[in-house]
């Protein structure tokens, strides 16, 4: 079996692409659940609203993927934060599991709604002129928008785990999933942070939906298998760290990017494969401090 | 409360065994006495053990496609391909229970969906269950070869009686002292750890239990009508047993039949709804509605977390509770 150097390289930037989705959509998650207890079923719905959205502003409005960029995640945050205070805010003190239930409620309602619309074909949205073509290194040809997409991911995640990390924000966020009536207690307004990391971890998703819309093909099903994947990549990676989840999410990306290179059959189950393993080598995942 | 329990089943038997003559399609009574011995079996399991598995659609569509495959290919009959389904979901179930356990909460959800999404992949590309489109024309065979089901009145009573058999059994695990121990450790985990219970070994034995006779309801239903495709497995398949457990009641030994009843019929009238809709308001989009039964069955989803968790049968005990208490 033979396999030429520039497919092998092509593939491996797909899978980045796609870790990269992995990394920001699990990044989230993560957040989310840190402080609201609550594990987001309808993240994959809300990325496909962002793909969605900026596909209908550009053909109804005609507004730029640039500004979609900027725009969609902060429509789908303050539509996640109604949620957040209409919703979710009235079942903290269930089970987990009714928060996976309420969400994965909404994700249908989402979803169905958007498929009464558009049904279930592909809506086509191309890359921005600037980022359209690609550059020739010699050894590969670069398409200028999986760049891109690669890029502007890092940044966005190295951010988040700074602003989270390394700023005062942060260190109230990180006290409030550790302990929310004691920083109540100093003060701080707790609710209002819960309602403000639930629109932050949404706009995360819609972010990611807008930089997938010209490469995955957008459509109201497009974030319903992303999810599941989404939530085998956390389960690998274990929820403790931030840092532990983008370079789960950026691996699992590349691995699955290189099956399809050297097996396609298992492209597609290679990370439940992989996370299957995980539960018997390290049952609390690779970065996780589970109670 | 025994007796009025009694009197309830004894109706609902009653129901059952003369719906095909008062005007109800066999057809879609088989189907619904699949679905609730599917919720039922699901209900084992997330009712009385407290565990959330978002997976259960890999042991229905799986023992369906297995089903479909030896009455089919091999040429089994029926009560040995259901045999063979309940199998393949038993060890399924014991796989993807050991693994699971090993997490708890919302990982265990997590875990299992991630499996039966595996299991998914595999039903699109493994080359006997025919992608896209399913095994068809599964036939339905005699019973222990001598008779034939090919009588839609036969298959029904046939399935009758094996979904009542297996709802006895479901009741008499959750009576028994087996069940007892699943009730307390979905109480209190770490109390019946200290009690010296191996709660781990309960868990599985449960999951096994349940996802065993979730394979009789897919295999069942593959007889029946004669094909199983990727819908079986798909993972809205699972979304849709919790929604029938859910809309029931969680818990309660009665939820699982009537909030399958419930979904079922949704599933299938809703369309009909829709046009009424239309036709009343005018509003030309509620003809859609048919085609979106996700948007109807998120609205309940929803509602039914924020307002209405005990379900339909949760309530229904809990309103019994208090006129006798009165």
């Amino acid at each position: 079996m033979t396999i030429s150097m520039p497919a092998l390289l092509s593939q491996l930037l797909l899978g980045l692409v796609n870790g990269s989705f992995y990394a920001i959509l699990s990044l989230g998650l993560a957040v989310i659940f840190g402080l609201l207890n609550v594990i987001n079923f309808a993240h994959g719905a809300l990325f496909m609203m962002g793909a969605v959205g900026s596909w209908m502003a550009m053909t109804y409005l005609g507004i730029n993927y640039w500004v979609m960029l900027i725009a969609a995640p902060i429509v789908v945050g303050a539509f996640g934060i109604v949620i957040e205070r209409l919703l979710l805010r009235r079942i903290y003190k269930l089970d987990h599991l009714y928060g996976l239930l309420l969400t994965l409620g909404l994700t249908l309602l989402i979803e169905g709604g958007f498929r009464s619309v558009y049904g279930v074909s592909g809506l086509s949205y191309s890359a921005p002129e600037a980022l359209s073509g690609g550059t020739n290194l010699g050894f590969m040809f670069l398409p200028n928008y999986r760049a891109w997409v690669v890029v502007a991911s890092l940044v966005v995640c190295f951010a988040t785990w700074y602003a989270i990390e390394k700023t005062r924000l942060g260190a109230y966020l990180r006290a409030g999933t550790e302990n929310p009536r004691l920083v109540e207690a100093f003060g701080v307004n707790v609710p209002l942070m819960v309602t403000l990391t639930y629109g932050f971890g949404v706009a995360l998703a819609a972010f990611a939906g807008v930089l997938a819309a010209p490469v995955i093909q957008v459509s109201p099903l497009m974030g319903q298998n992303l999810i599941i994947v989404v939530f085998a990549v956390v389960v690998i990676g274990g929820m403790g760290s931030i840092m532990g989840a983008i370079i789960t999410g950026l691996g699992l990306g590349v691995i699955e990017g290189l099956t399809k290179v050297f097996y396609p059959e298992a492209s597609s189950t290679v990370v439940f494969l992989i996370m299957v393993v995980v539960l018997l080598i390290r049952p609390a995942g690779l970065f996780g401090n589970e109670k | 409360m025994k007796k009025t329990s009694y009197i309830f089943y004894g109706l609902l038997l009653l129901g059952l065994l003369v719906a095909p003559f008062v005007g109800f399609y066999p057809v879609f009574m088989m189907k619904l006495l699949c679905f609730a011995l599917f919720a039922s079996a699901f209900n084992l399991l997330l009712g009385y053990t407290g565990l959330l598995s978002f997976g259960h659609a890999a042991f229905f569509g799986g023992a369906a496609y297995v089903t479909g495959y030896v009455t089919k290919a091999w040429g089994f009959t029926p009560e040995l391909g259901l045999l063979a389904g309940v199998l393949i979901g038993g060890l399924l179930g014991l796989v993807f229970g050991w693994l699971a356990i090993r997490r708890q909460g919302i990982y265990f959800a997590m875990i299992t969906l991630a499996l039966a999404q595996m299991m998914y992949f595999v039903a699109l590309q493994a080359p006997f269950t025919h992608g896209e489109d399913g095994l068809q024309g599964v036939p339905r065979g005699a019973l222990f070869g001598l008779i034939s089901l090919g009588n839609d009145l036969t298959m029904y009573y046939v399935t009758l009686v094996i979904v009542v058999a297996a709802f006895l059994l479901i009741a008499r695990t959750i009576h028994s002292p087996f069940g007892q121990v699943l009730k307390g450790i979905k109480e209190n985990e770490p109390r019946a750890i200290s009690l010296g219970y191996d709660v781990n070994k309960f868990k599985l034995m449960a999951f096994v239990i349940s996802a065993a006779l979730s394979g009789l309801a897919g295999s069942l239903k593959t007889i029946v009508l004669g094909f199983a495709t990727l819908s079986d497995v798909h993972w809205s398949a699972s979304g849709h047993v919790i929604l029938m457990t859910l809309v029931g009641g969680l818990g309660t030994l009665s939820g699982p039949l009537v909030g399958s009843a419930v979904v079922v019929l949704v599933d299938n009238k809703v369309g009909e709804l829709g046009n009424l809709l239309a036709r009343l308001t005018s509003i030309e989009w509620f003809t859609t509605l048919g085609e979106s039964v996700t948007i109807v069955t998120g609205l309940i989803f929803v509602l039914c977390v924020l307002a209405f968790r005990r379900g339909i049968m949760g309530e229904t005990i809990a309103w019994m509770g208090r006129v006798r208490g009165r």
